[in-house]
Parts: C-alpha cells; structure tokens; sequence
C-alpha cells in the first residue's frame, strides 16, 4: 500500500495544485513533496533491509496481455526513492526566489516528474516500467522548453529525440522479452529475467544492446552523451537539478535492475565494452571539463566524468562496485544539485555564469564561500565527504577489473581536481569586479536549500553505513544471480 | 588507556567546530585561547599515552581504539580505529608538541590579520587530520588525513585569497599531491585485493608469507611511495612546495616544514615490512631521496628569498630521510624527522620573527644587520642554523651523522653524495644567516625606522624550539660517543619484523664511525668558514642582475627551469589535448554523427511532423495509442 500511496501522492499532489490559487502553487508544491518525504520515513522506518522486495502491490492491469500494476521496494528501490524524495523539496525550494511565469504548471510538472520517478524505481513489470520511464520524459520536456534559456527550442527537441529513440529500442527490447516468457505472457520482472536467462548468448547480446542504449543514453555515457550539455545548459535550474540529479539515475537503476539480470551472458559478453566506454568518458569528459568556459557546461561535463565511474564500477560486476555506483548515486544526485544551485545564486546575483567574468565572491560571501568549499569537496571526494566513499569503492572494483584500467578510471581523482579548483578560484578568489564586488551572502531561503546538502555531504562521507546496508542484501542477490550464472556457462 | 586515544583528535576537531560555529562571537583573545588549548590538550594526552608506552612492560607495545564502522560492503570493511604505539606516539608529540608551539606563535604573528579566527580553524582542522593520519589503524583511515592535511594546506597556503599568485601556489600544491594520492589510494586497493585486508595488523602478519623480492609487494611499494613523493615533495613531485612558501610562516613552519611533508615518511616507516621484503623499492627510495637532497640543496645555495630558501632546504633534508628509509635504517629515518622538526621548525619561526620584523621583507639581500634589532630571533636562529648545519652537538648531528654512517656502510658513492648535500646545507645556511644578521642592514630608511623584536608570543616559543634544537639530539646519542640510542630502543617493536627478515645490519666499527664524524664535522667547519669569509668578511651580496650571473649560477637561480619544463610537457599537452576533444571530437565528429542520425530519420519523416501540435494531452494519448498499436501489432505476427 505504500508504494501505491508513495507513486500516488505527488500525482494527487499535483492535481490539487492545478485547482489551486496561483498564490499558494509553491507552498502547497513544497509541503506534497515534503509529505512525500514523510511517507518515504516512514517506509524506510519498516523496511528490512533483506534481500527481498517488500510492499509489494500487484493488481492486474490489462490482463489479457499480462500486463500488471506490480510494484515493490527492495533495497535498491528503496535508496534510489530516498534520493528522489529527498531531492525533490530541495528543488522546489530552490526555485522560490525564482518567479516563473505560468508557475503553477511549472510545480505541477515537477509533481508528475517525482510520480514518474518514483514509478521507475519501484516497478516491477517491465512494461510499467516503461510506462513510468516514459512519463517522466514529458514534464522534463516541457520544463525545459517552456523556461529554458537560449536556443531551447532545438535544444530540447534533440534531447527529447535523442532520449526517445533510446527508449523506443529497450522497448522492441521488452516487448522481445515478454514473447519469450512461456504460456500466458507476462511483463513481471521475474517472468522476463527467467525469459531472458535462457535466451541463447547471441540473443542475449541483441538485447543487452537494446536495452544498453536507452541506460547509456540516459546516464549519459560517452559517446552518447552529445545531448547533455546543451539541455543541462538550456535548461531552468529546477531542470537541470531534476535531469542530473534524478533522472540519470533512471539509467544506472535500469542498468541495475532491467539489464544485468536479464542477460547475464549477453552482460558477460559486452561489459568491458561498457566499461571501457565509461572510462574513456571519465577521462574524455573530465579534459572537456577542464576547457570549458561556462559554469553550468564545467558541471555538465564533470556530470558526464563521474557517472561514467558509476557505470564502469557497475559493469564489472563486483560486489564492492555494485555497492560504490549505489552510494555514488546518492552522493552524485546530492552534489550535483548542490552544484547547480550554486552556478543559479551566482547568476541571479551576477547576470553571468561565465567563469571568465567572475571571481572574488568570497570577499563579501564568506557563508556561501563555505558551502561551495564543502559541496565542492563532495565532487572531488576529498575522504569524510560522501563523494569519497562511492569513488573508493568504484576505482577499487574497476582496478580489480584490470589494473590499468582501473588507474586510468583513477585519473578522475586528478582532473576532478584540476577543473573544480580551477573554475572555484576564478570565480570565488581574487579580487572582486565590477559584477561580483556587492555579491550579497546567502538569505533564508538559500540556506534551507544548501545547509540540508551540505549537513548530507558530510555525515554520508563520515558514516555511510546506513546507507550502505539498505541496499547490501538486495546487491548481493544481484550479485548472486550473476556468479551462479558465470559459474553455469563455465 | 585506550578510552583517551578518541580524544587526542577529537580535541582539535572540537576547536575547529568551535570557533567555526561561534565565529564573530569570540574575540580574538577566546580563539587563542581555544586553539591553542584544543592542541594543548591533545598534547597533554598523547604525553601520557607516549610515557606509558615508554614504560610499558616488554610485549605491550601498543593501545588500540574502535569509534566505529566506518564503509563495510561485501568483503571490505574498514572502521575509524587508532592504532597508538611507539611509532605513532612519537609522531603524536612531535605534531602536538610542535603544533602547540606554532599555535602559540601565530596568535602573536597573525594578531592583525583579519583572517585570525579563519587562521585558527584551519590550524585546528589541520592538527586533526594530521592525527588522523599517524593514528589511524588503517590505510583507508591514514589516507583520510591524508589527503585531509592535503585539503588544510591547499586552505593555508591560499590563506590571502585575493592574491591569484598564492592561489596558484596552494592550487598546484592540491594538484601534485593528488597525483601522489591517485598511487597511494592505487596501492591501498591493491593491498586490499593481495591481503584481503586493509588493517596494518592483517596486513603486516600476512607479509610474512610473501618471499623477499616479491613482485606483488613490490609494486604495492612502489605506489604507495608514489603517494609519499607527492606529499614529501620529493623528485619529480617537489615544486610545489617551495610555492607553498605563499602561506603565512607559521603554516610553512607546521605543515611545509615540522609534520605534514614528512607525512611520506612516517607512512614508509610504518610500512616497513612491506619495504624490507622489496629491496628493489628500497634502491628506488635510496636513490630518489639521494637526487633530491643534492639537486634541491644546489638550488638553495641561489635563492634570494629567507623562505624560498629553507624550502629548498627541506626538500634536500627529506631527501636524507628518504635516503635512511632507502636503506633500512627507519629508526634513523624517524630520528631525523624528530630533528628536523625541531630545528626547521625553528628556522621558518625565526625568518617569520624576521620578516614580521622587517615590514613582510623576504629578500635577504635586503636584510643584514639583524643581529642587534632581533636579539631573541638572532640566537635563537644561530641554534637552528648549528643544527641543521650538523655541529656537535646540535640535533642535528646526531641524526644526520647516522644516515651518513649508515650509507657508508651500504655504499661509499651513496655516502659521498649524501655529504656533499649536508655540506652544501651548511653552506647555504650560514649564506643565510649572514646575510640575515650580520654586516649592516641593507633596509630602507622607512623599513629600518620599524624593525623590532617580536612580541613574547612568538620569541617563547622560538626559545622552546631552540632548546630543542640543542638537545634533541640526544634521544639518539649512538654507542660510539657513550650513549644507548633511546629513540632505537623504543621503536624498535615496530621494526622487530623487518629487521629479522632483512638480517644482521653491517655496523661499522667505531674506529671508522669516529673517523667519518670527525672528517664531516671538519668540513662543515670549512664550507661555514667559505660562507663567513664571502658574506662577512667580503660582505658580498648577491647580485640582482640574472644577466651577470654565470651560466651554471643562473640555471640554479632559476630551479633548473623546472617548473617551465613541466609547464611544457605536462600542462601545455593537456590544455592543447582538451581543446582538440572539444572543438574537434565533441563539435565535430560525434555531434555530427548524431545529428546527422537525426536529420536522416526527419528526412525520412517528414511528413509524420505535421502531427506536433504543441498539445501535450495529444502527445500523451499519441504515444499510449501507438504502444497499444505496436503491443497489438506484435501479437499477430
């Protein structure tokens, strides 16, 4: 019932928001997504953290194509639901001292967008999760076309095509899957991991490469990624915050949950492709980092860098990186939004987010100073920040993986560092300018966004355990299923 | 016992909190008393755990503390757990001790900053780490003030923050440590997967099963030193630390000079099993530190600036530690840390003295006379000077002398080379010291109207550091001048295992022990003499023309133009290389690819465009109508 409720409320949430007053649209978008908060307690409060799926809900949708409402949480559902949850009434809050035309559309859309997500992470029919992937989709779409920046239109579009396209393939992809489930078809996930498992190797590899595609699209890994950038620049911050700091985690928990169970041989076959691809977008998007001259495109490309550890660290199929790309979700979605928070206070205060045009914010903002230094330590992972723990984790198991490779995935560690330090120096230390010299400290609001990230940032870095056990039994089932499978085809 | 090892580091993290949540609240004379209190009671605290160490009954070499769990996963698990024995308790009270006096230091020298509290809070946070760091059980938790002491560095040195010239400085110093760190979180990992453990108990009970020579081991060694290179600013790693020179001088005194660089250090004497079972590693140690204490030393004999100088200088003195790690001799290479703690320490407190003095001049060449406007930092500083110099008996001879015995006894090409770096120290130093105090002062009128003894603040502890100096040498008085070598037989447990896998250790017989001694004391007379009769005698200054310089001169003035090859072969590449992925493989190539996919399918699609209508019901019931069509579609084929 609860899961049921969790995808329901921000859904019944928005609804209500299209019927109310324009004057009460924020207040009344903060306090849905801060019940939706509330219900995530307590779901987290019952959970056992076991291997197996609970609250689970399953009710017959179309029945005659054996397509169910079957929802359910295990552990990886259930971090990847805190992270959705908790993010959310930060991104809400942070768009208060924003006036956005039309707003009341703009909170119901980052309403349905939190239905959507938290739909994708707790499905457990292959075609509702497609349904929910595809939701979330439209209100990002709309958001970013409709109070975007400059050029949105194509911007957008591309985004939107691109993404789509992706989709449309893990589809034929399900849809393949779902025929070969024996007697009645289903689209229950053990239906279709038990269809796929016993697909020959060649099969198997046509569909790791259908599903692959949507994931590697989303996250974005390179060289997929050409749509990120730009829509992460074009977008309105609350956007942008929802993209990276949510929906690429569609990719890596579709990865999780909707490619390597299904197709073990054909992962086995195909995942030091993906590893190689990711690192080469670690190193690929990290020097591309380095060179860029806009805030938001430096984080963008950073983005790309630290997500391609996650996936390399995933696709290795070891235990320690399964556990690394989940907590590094966590700590990703948290820093990431921080970021973009940050880049959207120095523009509103500035009018630029050009590195070049910036620089001795810190004389007059010492409070903000502050915050940046520590979510910027988040994204370098420097140890006691929650960055460190996932990156040990993942450079530990890709290093595993092949030495070499796993030193040069390491290399993230020093270019992190390279661009990060760079653009904080030219935009914070040095003498003020014209722009920067009156920048005024962080107000309330800012505070209420940035204190929680911060306070995260560091109690996820000093004690992860918590964390880390909600979703330990459910990766070592995972993990199981793939070793019992390894040990099978050998 | 144990219950007081949590506290050692939480005092100064409780400082840092402190005045980093009170701020504004507390005036200036409540964070002084804070930080210095917070460092002073973690000193008073290791004291007691050092004395009882000291004492402890034969066996009960150590104490040990579990906070707690800290990432466990799978068959990794590393908690947040203290490790304190003889090697770490000498390592706590040098960084307490010294730290204490540095604290105590800074209030008097940044009392007009207005950075005082910020000033403190990264002291403090820095103290912390740098507990960590030796304290830690683990290598995960070593890494963590590892890199922790990293971050209050790069904090420190770009401690004026509207000087992009300082900020450079403390970002290169991030930088090139993180280069190190990326070969020492490499080499943790590796330790992990060949020891299926991260705990130095685990691991160093396990190393005894891998033979002598190991390759495993010795790749493991070879990057965990990698991390030491970068944090102990050893070659081809070193040229941040003479920027880091940017900071104020209390930093350079503590971080850049008493604890954090001889972090390298420390983490090869605690590995020492490990290194002992890779003699090919040691050579690497040996001849790395050997190059870097020659090269750095020649450097400093050209450079015009008091801290640039002593940079240089302990760059060349980590290479001598590196050089008695090289060659087994940990003991020595600690005693010598100890020392140089002491009397570095010293130095840079004294040229702080000096430069607060002389209105923030660095140039000695603007210097001179001092002798008699900084009474207190003139003696104090000839004490600092005697002791690196290595004149019996400063600390400094004793330790120095001993890495010379022991590399005499390894190899006559390692102990020639060796000796000639101390005899080039004694050289620029007493360059240094001449220059600094005596002969006339070469300051303007205005500058010289201000110069003045610094306040007790500072001039107490500079008198602290120098008795010290003086007599810090004798925890390691060796056989042949009548002693027993205490420090040795206290760390000793912690070097038990090595030394039997390494074997009997060749001693020279004293004869030749004293021959060496008095052959290196004579000549360091005489390179003090060449100093007295260029500086004081001819009261020869440097020149400020780089164009009458010889060419030899001028390539050591100008670091051997390191920084600009590294300029050449490193940054320049990698910029150029990002500039090719972004405006020639992103713009061009896959971007293209991909639109050109697009346009390809619009191309062909046309028409189907006519359907955008910008009605986002319409969209939705499109696409739900078009998977019903599709699903339906499929199920009759």
């Amino acid at each position: 019932m609860l899961t049921t409720l969790l995808i329901l409320w921000p859904l019944v949430g928005a609804a209500i928001l299209l019927a109310l007053d324009a004057r009460f649209a924020k207040p009344w978008a903060l306090t849905v997504s801060l019940i939706e908060l509330v219900l995530t307690i307590v779901t987290v409060a019952q959970f056992q953290p076991d291997a197996t799926t609970q609250f689970v809900v399953n009710y017959p949708w179309v029945a005659s194509l054996g397509i169910n409402f079957y929802v359910g949480i295990d552990g990886i559902s259930m971090l990847l639901v805190i992270l959705t949850t908790v993010l959310t009434p930060l991104i809400i809050l942070s768009s208060f001292k924003n006036s956005y035309e039309k707003h009341i559309s703009f909170y119901s859309l980052i309403l349905f967008m939190e239905m959507a997500l938290v739909g994708v992470f707790v499905a457990l029919d292959g075609f509702l999760f497609y349904i929910f992937w595809e939701m979330a989709l439209i209100p990002i779409y709309f958001i970013c076309l409709r109070w975007g920046g400059v050029n949105r239109g194509a911007v957008t579009l591309k985004f939107f095509i691109y993404t789509l396209a992706g989709s449309l393939v893990m589809l034929v992809g399900l849809i393949y899957l779902y025929y070969q489930t024996p007697g009645e078809h289903s689209f229950a996930v053990e239906a279709l991991y038990a269809a796929g498992q016993n697909l020959p190797a060649s099969t198997q590899s046509l569909i790791f490469w259908a599903m692959f595609l949507a994931f590697a699209i989303k996250m974005p890994v390179f060289p997929f990624h050409t749509w990120q950038p730009d829509t992460y620049h074009t977008s309105p911050t609350q956007g942008t915050m929802l993209l990276s700091g949510i929906m690429l985690k569609m990719g890596i928990f579709g990865v999780i949950r909707w490619l390597l169970p299904v197709v073990p041989q054909g992962v086995n076959e195909w995942a030091s492709t993906a590893i190689i691809l990711s690192v080469i977008g670690i190193v690929y998007a990290s020097c591309l980092a380095i060179v860029q001259k806009d805030l938001k495109r430096l984080i963008a490309y950073s983005s790309i860098a630290h997500v391609g550890l996650i996936a390399a660290g995933l696709f290795t199929l070891n235990k320690i990186g399964m556990q690394g790309a989940m907590i590094q979700m966590i700590s990703h979605g948290i820093v990431v939004v921080g970021l973009w928070y940050i880049i959207d206070i120095i523009f509103s205060r500035t009018t630029t987010q050009e590195i070049a045009s910036l620089g001795g914010i810190r004389n007059s903002a010492p409070i903000f100073t502050t915050v940046f230094v520590v979510i910027m330590l988040g994204s370098v992972a420097l140890p006691l920040t929650s960055g460190f723990v996932g990156e040990f984790l993942l450079i530990n198991s890709v290093f595993q993986f092949n030495n070499i490779i796993g030193a040069v995935a390491g290399l993230t560690m020093i270019l992190g560092a390279v661009y990060m330090l760079r653009s904080f120096q030219q935009t914070m230390l040095g003498e003020a300018n014209v722009r920067t010299q009156n920048f005024i400290d962080l107000g309330l609001n800012e505070k209420l966004v940035l204190y929680p990230i911060v306070v995260m940032v560091i109690l996820i870095g000093v004690y992860p355990a918590p964390l880390l056990k909600i979703s330990e039994a459910a990766v070592n089932n995972l993990h199981q299923i793939l070793t019992n499978y390894q040990a099978l085809s050998q | 016992m144990s219950d007081l090892i949590g506290f050692i580091p939480l005092a100064p993290l409780l400082g840092f909190l402190f005045i980093g949540f009170l701020n504004k609240s507390l005036t200036k004379g409540w964070v002084s008393f804070f930080a210095c209190g917070a460092v002073f009671v973690a000193f008073i605290l290791s004291s007691v755990l050092f004395f009882n160490l000291l004492n402890a009954p034969e066996g009960q070499a150590a104490f040990t503390y579990t906070a707690f769990d800290w990432i466990t996963t799978g068959n990794f698990s590393v908690s947040f757990s203290f490790l304190v024995d003889p090697l770490s308790a000498t390592m706590m009270m040098i960084i307490t001790g010294v730290g204490f006096l540095i604290h105590v230091y800074s209030v008097g020298y940044m009392y007009h900053d207005d950075g005082f509290r910020r000033f403190f809070m990264y002291l403090n946070l820095f103290i912390f780490f740098m507990l960590l760091l030796v304290m830690g059980s683990n290598y995960l938790l070593m890494f963590v003030g590892w890199e922790g002491v990293g971050l209050c560095s790069y904090l420190l040195i770009g401690f004026w923050f509207k000087n992009q010239d300082y900020n450079d400085a403390a970002k290169k110093a991030f930088i090139m440590n993180r280069i190190g760190d990326l070969g020492l979180i490499l080499g943790v990992i590796l330790i992990f997967v060949t020891f299926g453990s991260i705990n130095y108990a685990d691991v160093f009970s396990k190393a005894g099963e891998f033979p002598v020579g190991s390759e495993i081991i010795t790749w493991i060694t070879i990057l965990l030193f990698v991390g030491a290179i970068g944090k102990s600013a050893q070659i081809p790693l070193y040229t941040w630390l003479p920027d880091a020179m940017a900071g104020p001088t209390p930093v350079s005194a503590l971080i850049h000079a008493a604890t954090m660089v001889t972090a390298g250090v420390y983490m090869i004497a605690r590995n020492n099993v490990l290194y002992t079972l890779s003699p090919f590693t040691l050579e690497i140690v040996t001849v790395i530190g050997l190059a870097t204490a020659l090269f750095a030393a020649t450097i400093a004999i050209a450079q015009n600036d008091i801290k640039k100088v002593l940079a240089y200088s302990t760059v060349s003195q980590l290479g001598l530690m590196f050089v008695a790690l090289g060659l087994g001799a940990f003991t020595t290479g600690i005693f010598h840390m100890a020392t140089h703690a002491f009397f570095k320490a010293l130095l840079f407190l004294g040229a702080g003295s000096v430069i607060h003095g002389m209105s923030d001049e660095q140039d000695i060449r603007k210097m001179g006379g001092l002798r008699k406007y900084l009474p207190i930092t003139f003696i104090t500083f000839l004490v600092g000077t005697l002791a690196i110099a290595g004149i019996p008996p400063f600390a400094g001879f004793f330790s120095k002398d001993e890495i010379l015995a022991n590399a005499f006894a390894h190899s006559k090409v390692v102990y020639a080379v060796g000796a000639i770096a101390s005899l080039l120290t004694s050289f620029y130093m007493f360059r240094l010291f001449f220059l600094t105090f005596s002969g006339e002062n070469r300051a303007s009128e205005e500058v010289k109207h201000h110069i003045h003894e610094s306040p007790k603040s500072m001039t107490i502890p500079l008198m602290v550091l120098a008795v010290l100096s003086l007599i810090g040498g004798f925890m390691g008085v060796p056989e042949v001048l009548g002693g027993s070598h205490a420090l040795n037989n206290f760390l000793s447990p912690v070097f038990a295992q090595s030394a039997q896998i390494a074997g009997e250790h060749h001693h020279l017989d004293h004869s030749t022990e004293l021959i060496l001694m008095g052959l290196i004391v004579g000549l360091t007379l005489v390179m003090i003499f060449i100093a007295y009769s260029i500086y004081v005698r001819r009261k020869s200054v440097p020149t400020s023309n780089e164009a009458s310089l010889g060419a030899a001169h001028r390539l050591v003035y100008n670091k051997y133009y390191v920084d600009e090859a590294y300029n050449t072969v490193v940054v320049k590449p990698l910029y150029f290389l990002s500039k090719v992925f972004d405006s020639v493989v992103e713009k061009l190539l896959i971007d293209n690819i991909v639109n050109g996919t697009g346009k390809a399918i619009t191309w062909g699609s046309k028409t189907l465009r006519l359907v955008q209508t910008g009605n986002t019901g319409f969209y939705i019931l499109a696409m739900v109508i078009s998977i019903i069509v599709l699903l339906v579609s499929r199920s009759f084929l």
